[in-house]
C-alpha cells in the first residue's frame, strides 16, 4: 500500500509510472476518510482540489514535465495562506477567512507539482504545545489516543505519523515543529530563520516564525526542503543566498562529525526512558565514527523566559489585526466601536492567545519595556552567542527534543508554565535563528521520542546528511502507529 | 505681563513615490475607495511589508538639503493603535532611530529679518485609511487607498517664536519638499500639512509653559490664525489664574477656533518596539554622496546666482526662488530676453497676480515662459511700450496668439516715427492755447496734460520716450 511508502518512494513510483498521482492522491483521501474522524488532525480537506491537482500533475508527467515532487499529495498547515480555501489558524477568528492569496510556500509547492490534500489542525494562531488550544477541538496521537501529538504543529505532525498524508509542512516559533515531530515518531526539520519566505504564513512571533517540512525521514525533509527555500523579495528578512541540493549531500559520510553534548540538556527534568533514547542514538553515532563532545550552553536557562517576553510582545502587536473591522469574526450587533473590537476579540480569540496578548501589552507597556522587552533581547543575544561558541568547538549539537514524551489530554492545560518548559530544549534555536531537526530515536513506554540536532547557521545539508545517515542504521522512523497500518 | 510664544512644527510631508512605502499598490490621489488598496494595505493575515527604497533615497536628499545627519542605520518601529482606518492595528514609523535628524532651516520674515530654525529630526512612516462617516447611515465607511502613503515627519525645534515665523518655516519647508522633487507640495489633497505644538510664557523665563498640540492643519494661513488664536486662549487662561492642560485640539477653520480633541490622561500607551518583519535601513558614505549628487540647486544657492549672475534684487531673487516652478519660469523667460530685471518685474508682477486672481498653478498658465519671452522681447525693441504690453498680454493670457499677431492684429506697434509725432504734437499745442499758456506761466504740472493727450490721439501707441523728448522741446518753445 502507498502509505507505507517515504515520499521519496512515491516518488520512485510516480517517476516508474508504477502508480498516477490520482491514484495516490484518492487513496490518501480515503485515509483521510477512514481515520481522521477519530484523529481530528485535519481542519479541512481540499478533496475536490486535490484530485484536480492530482490530474494536472498526471498531465505534466505525461507530457515529461515533472519533477521529484509532482504528484505528491501532502497537507499544509492551517497557517499558510491558501487562495480559495479557508485559513484559520486555529481560531474562531478566523473560521470563517477564505484567502484570497496563497502564502509563497504554498506557491512553491504548487509550482514544484504538489497536491494539497488539506489543511492540518494546530495550536490556535500556533500558541501551543498540545494542540489543545485550536478551536477545531484537540489532535489526538496516533501513538495512543489519549495523548497530545504536541503543538502547535499537531495536525501536520499526527497526519504523517498516521500515514494520512506522506509529508505535511509546518512551522516552528518556539519548538512548533520539532516537538510535535518528536512526540508523533517522526523526521521534522526547522531551518534557518530566513530559509524560507514566511510570506503568507499567519505570523505569531515574527523574528522566531521559521515554516519546514515535517515528514518520515530526513531524505523526504531534503526533498520538501529544495521546494521551499529560498529568497522571497516580499519577506524582507528572507535571505538572499543560494539554496543548496540538499538532497545531494545525504549520503556523505559522517566519520569525524564533532557532536557536541550541552550539558544543560541532560539535567535535572528530562524524563529517564527519553534519556536513555538519546544516549542509544549518541551511542549510535559514536558507532559510525563520530567524535563525541561535551559543551555548555551556559544561558539556556534564560531562553524559556526570554521567549516568553518577546514571543508575546511580538504576537501582541501582529494579531492587533484581528480587529472585527475587514475580515474575520465580528461580534453580532456592536454597539460602538469600542464594544465593536472589544467583543469581537473578547469572543473570536481563546484563553491562550488571550493570555498572551496581554503578557505582551504589557511587557511593551510604557515603564516595562526596558525592564522586559530590551532586556529579553539582550539576553537572546548571549543565548545566541552561546551557540556561536559552541559552533566553533563542534559540527552539530545533539540532545532530546523534548524533555519528556507525549503528555495526556488535558494534562497540562491549567498549568500554563508546565507546558511551556515542553518546549525548553527547543526555544533556544529560534532565539538564535539556527536550523535545528528532531529525528525518531525510539521509543519510551511505548511513545516517540525525538533526538534534535541543531546545526549552524545555513547548515541544513549538514542536519539532513547526519540525520539520514542515523536513519540508515535505525529504523525508528519506519514504525506506524499500529492502528494505522 | 509680556508673553513669549514657543512653537515647534511637525511637517508631514507625503512622499511623491508612484507606489507605497511597504506595497506595490498605487500612491495616486482621488481613486474610488478601496481600489488602491493590496493585500498588504488592507493588512490581511500573512502580508509583510517590504520597503520601497525611493522612500530612503528621498529622506536622504532632504536631510542633505536641511543640512542635518543622514543616519547609516535608522530602524522601523511599530506604533500600536487601534482605529478602523489603520488596518494593522499598528502604524510603522520610526522611533529611537530615524532616518535623519539634527539640520537646521534657515527663514526669512516679511520684513527681511532672518532667522535658524533647528530640525529635530525626520522619520518615515505610513500614512493611514480614511474614515467617512458621510453616506453611511449611522455608520462609519473605511477607505484605505491611502494606508501605506509614504511620508516624512519633520519635526522642528522649538525655535519659532510667532505665528508669522511658523508660517515662513512652513512656507520653506514646502518650497524645498517641491525643490527635491520629493512632495508635490498639494495642500489641498493633504500633501502637506502639520501639526503646531503652542506654548507661552513669561517674557525672559527660561522653562517652557505647558503645551497644547494643534492637529493637521492644511495651510499657511490656517496655521497663522489657528497658532494665534490658540495664543490668544492660552494666555487668557493663565491670565484668568488657570493652567495650561496638554492636550491635542484641532483647529476648526469655521469658527476660527481651537477646541479640545483629547487631553493627555487618556492619551495612548503606544507601545513602540522595533518592527521585526522589517531589517534596520543600514547606508553607506557612497548612498549618501550618491543623493548628494542627485539635489538640485537649492533655493538659497538659487537666489544668490540670480543676484549675481543676473544682477536683480535680493528682493526680487527671494520672491522668484520661493518656489522651483517659479523659478524655473524665470530662467526661461531670462534665457530667451536680455533685461533680467524687465522679466523680474513681468513675472513677480502682472503673471503672478494673474495666476493668483485665477488660482491657476504655473503649470496651468495660459501664458508659457516662452511667450511671455517674446512679449519682453518686443519691449525691448521698442516695438511696444509697457504700458500697452499690459493690453498684449491681456490678449495672450486670451489665448489670442502670441505677442507678435496680438500686435499685429491690434495695430498696437508703437509709433516711433518722430515726424509723426511731432505732427500729433503741433496739433495737441494748437487746441489748448490756455493749457499751453498756463504752463508757460509756470504749471507745470500740465505737462502730464500734454502727454496724456498725445497717448489719447495715438491710442497709447507713440514711443513715450520720445513723447517726452519732443513735448519738452515744443512747450518750452
Amino acid at each position: 500500500m502507498y502509505h507505507t511508502k517515504t515520499l521519496a518512494e512515491l516518488s520512485a513510483m510516480l517517476e516508474a509510472g508504477e502508480v498516477t498521482s490520482v491514484e495516490l492522491t484518492q487513496s490518501f483521501l480515503d485515509r483521510i476518510k477512514q481515520f481522521d474522524g477519530e484523529l481530528n488532525s485535519f481542519v479541512t480537506v481540499t478533496e475536490e482540489l486535490a484530485l484536480a491537482q492530482a490530474k494536472a500533475a498526471d498531465k505534466a508527467r505525461a507530457s515529461g514535465k515533472a519533477g521529484p515532487l509532482t504528484g505528491i499529495p501532502i497537507a499544509h498547515k492551517d497557517i499558510f495562506c491558501t487562495e480559495g480555501v479557508k485559513t484559520s489558524c486555529g481560531s474562531k477568528m478566523l473560521d470563517n477567512f477564505i484567502s484570497p492569496y496563497s502564502a509563497t510556500v504554498v506557491e512553491k509547492m504548487r509550482d514544484a507539482g504538489v497536491v494539497m490534500l488539506g489543511k492540518t489542525n494546530m495550536d490556535e494562531f500556533a500558541m501551543g504545545s498540545s494542540n489543545e488550544t485550536s478551536f477545531y477541538g484537540p489532535v489526538k496521537n496516533p501513538w495512543n489516543t489519549q495523548a497530545v501529538p504536541g503543538g502547535s504543529s499537531g495536525g501536520s505532525a499526527a497526519s504523517v505519523a498516521a500515514r494520512l498524508a506522506p509529508a505535511s509542512t509546518g512551522t516552528d516559533t518556539g519548538g512548533s515543529i520539532r516537538q510535535p515531530a518528536s512526540l508523533c515518531g517522526i523526521t521534522g526539520l526547522k531551518p534557518t530563520y530566513g530559509r524560507i519566505s514566511r510570506y503568507g504564513m499567519i505570523a505569531f512571533a515574527s523574528s522566531l516564525d521559521q515554516a519546514g517540512p515535517m515528514a518520515q525521514s530526513a531524505e523526504d525533509c531534503a526533498l520538501l526542503l529544495n521546494a521551499m527555500a529560498g529568497f522571497d523579495s516580499r519577506d524582507s528578512t528572507s535571505m538572499e543566498r543560494d539554496v543548496d541540493d540538499y538532497s545531494a549531500s545525504l549520503n556523505n559520510s559522517i566519520e569525524g562529525l564533532k557532536i557536541g553534548l550541552p550539558k544543560e540538556y541532560f539535567s535535572e527534568g528530562l524524563d529517564a526512558g527519553v534519556a536513555k533514547q538519546v544516549d542509544d542514538a549518541i551511542a549510535q553515532y559514536r558507532a559510525m565514527g563520530a567524535e563525541i563532545i561535551d559543551i555548555s550552553l551556559p544561558n539556556t536557562h534564560l531562553a524559556v523566559p526570554v521567549y516568553y517576553v518577546v514571543a508575546p510582545a511580538e504576537c501582541s502587536s501582529n494579531l492587533s489585526r484581528f480587529d472585527g473591522v475587514r475580515f474575520g469574526y465580528r461580534c453580532e450587533d456592536p454597539k460602538d466601536l469600542e464594544d465593536l473590537y472589544k467583543r469581537s476579540r473578547g469572543e473570536g480569540f481563546g484563553a491562550e492567545v488571550k493570555r498572551r496578548i496581554m503578557v505582551g501589552a504589557y511587557a511593551l507597556s510604557a515603564g516595562y519595556y526596558d525592564a522586559y522587552y530590551l532586556k529579553s533581547q539582550k539576553l537572546r543575544r548571549l543565548i545566541s552567542e552561546d551557540f556561536s561558541k559552541a559552533f566553533e568547538q563542534v559540527d552539530v549539537i545533539m540532545g532530546p527534543t523534548a524533555p519528556s514524551t507525549a503528555f495526556n489530554i488535558g494534562e497540562k492545560t491549567d498549568d500554563p508554565v508546565s507546558m511551556y518548559l515542553s518546549d525548553i530544549y527547543t526555544i533556544a534555536v529560534n532565539l538564535a535563528g539556527l536550523p535545528g531537526m528532531s529525528v525518531p530515536a525510539g521509543f519510551s513506554n511505548n511513545m516517540p521520542v525525538g533526538l534534535q540536532i541543531i546545526g549552524n547557521y545555513f547548515e541544513e545539508s549538514r542536519l539532513l546528511n547526519v540525520a539520514h545517515q542515523y536513519q540508515q542504521k535505525t529504523d525508528w522512523h519506519k514504525q506506524i502507529p499500529e492502528a494505522f497500518v | 505681563m509680556e508673553w513669549e510664544t514657543v512653537i515647534g512644527l511637525e511637517i508631514h510631508a507625503q512622499l511623491a513615490t508612484k507606489s507605497k512605502i511597504f506595497s506595490s499598490a498605487s500612491t495616486a490621489y482621488g481613486a474610488e475607495p478601496n481600489t488602491q488598496a493590496c493585500a498588504v494595505d488592507l493588512g490581511l493575515p500573512g502580508v509583510l511589508p517590504v520597503v520601497n527604497t525611493e522612500v530612503i533615497h528621498m529622506a536622504a536628499k532632504f536631510g542633505l538639503a536641511t543640512n542635518s545627519t543622514v543616519a547609516k542605520r535608522s530602524v522601523f518601529d511599530r506604533k500600536n493603535y487601534f482605529y478602523p482606518d489603520l488596518p494593522k492595528g499598528y502604524q510603522i514609523s520610526q522611533l529611537e532611530l530615524p532616518i535623519v535628524h539634527d539640520g537646521k532651516l534657515d527663514i526669512e520674515l516679511e520684513d527681511g529679518t532672518k532667522k535658524t530654525i533647528g530640525i529635530t529630526r525626520a522619520h518615515l512612516e505610513e500614512d493611514a485609511g480614511k474614515s467617512l462617516h458621510e453616506d453611511f447611515h449611522g455608520m462609519t465607511g473605511i477607505d484605505l487607498n491611502r494606508a501605506g502613503t509614504p511620508l516624512l515627519e519633520i519635526v522642528s525645534e522649538p525655535d519659532i517664536r510667532s505665528a508669522k515665523e511658523a508660517v515662513a518655516y512652513m512656507k520653506k519647508i514646502h518650497s524645498l519638499v517641491q525643490y527635491l522633487e520629493i512632495c508635490d507640495g498639494n495642500m489641498a489633497e493633504g500633501s502637506f500639512r502639520c501639526d503646531a505644538n503652542v506654548s507661552v510664557r513669561p517674557k525672559g523665563q527660561e522653562a517652557f509653559g505647558t503645551r497644547a498640540e494643534i492637529k493637521n492643519i492644511n495651510s499657511f494661513r490656517f496655521v497663522e490664525r489657528a497658532i494665534n488664536h490658540e495664543v490668544e486662549r492660552q494666555i487668557d487662561v493663565i491670565e484668568g489664574g488657570g493652567k495650561v492642560v496638554q492636550e491635542t485640539r484641532l483647529y476648526d477653520a469655521d469658527k476660527d477656533e481651537t477646541r479640545s480633541m483629547r487631553s493627555k490622561e487618556e492619551a495612548n500607551d503606544y507601545r513602540y518596539f522595533p518592527d521585526p518583519d522589517l531589517l534596520p535601513v543600514i547606508i553607506d558614505d557612497a548612498y549618501i554622496e550618491n543623493a548628494r549628487k542627485a539635489l538640485p540647486e537649492l533655493p538659497d544657492a538659487r537666489r544668490q546666482r540670480f543676484i549675481n549672475e543676473l544682477g536683480i534684487s535680493d528682493y526680487d531673487a527671494g520672491i522668484l526662488t520661493a518656489s522651483r516652478e517659479l523659478a524655473n519660469f524665470y530662467e526661461t523667460v531670462v534665457s530667451d530676453t536680455s533685461d533680467a530685471k524687465l522679466a523680474a518685474n513681468w513675472v513677480i508682477g502682472d503673471f503672478s497676480a494673474r495666476l493668483n486672481k485665477e488660482d491657476l498653478a504655473i503649470s496651468q498658465s495660459p501664458v508659457s515662459a516662452e511667450t511671455l519671452a517674446g512679449m519682453l522681447k518686443r519691449i525691448e525693441d521698442n516695438t511696444i511700450s509697457g504700458k500697452i504690453a499690459k493690453e498684449v498680454f491681456d490678449a495672450m493670457w486670451k489665448g489670442e496668439g502670441d505677442a507678435d499677431s496680438v500686435i499685429e492684429n491690434k495695430g498696437l506697434k508703437q509709433i516711433t516715427d518722430d515726424s509723426a509725432i511731432e505732427t500729433m504734437i503741433d496739433e495737441i499745442i494748437a487746441n489748448s492755447p490756455n493749457q499751453l499758456e498756463q504752463y508757460r506761466a509756470g504749471k507745470d504740472k500740465l505737462f502730464g496734460y500734454f502727454v496724456g493727450q498725445v497717448m489719447k490721439v495715438s491710442q497709447g501707441k507713440a514711443n513715450p520716450a520720445q513723447v517726452n523728448d519732443i513735448l519738452k522741446k515744443k512747450l518750452n518753445g
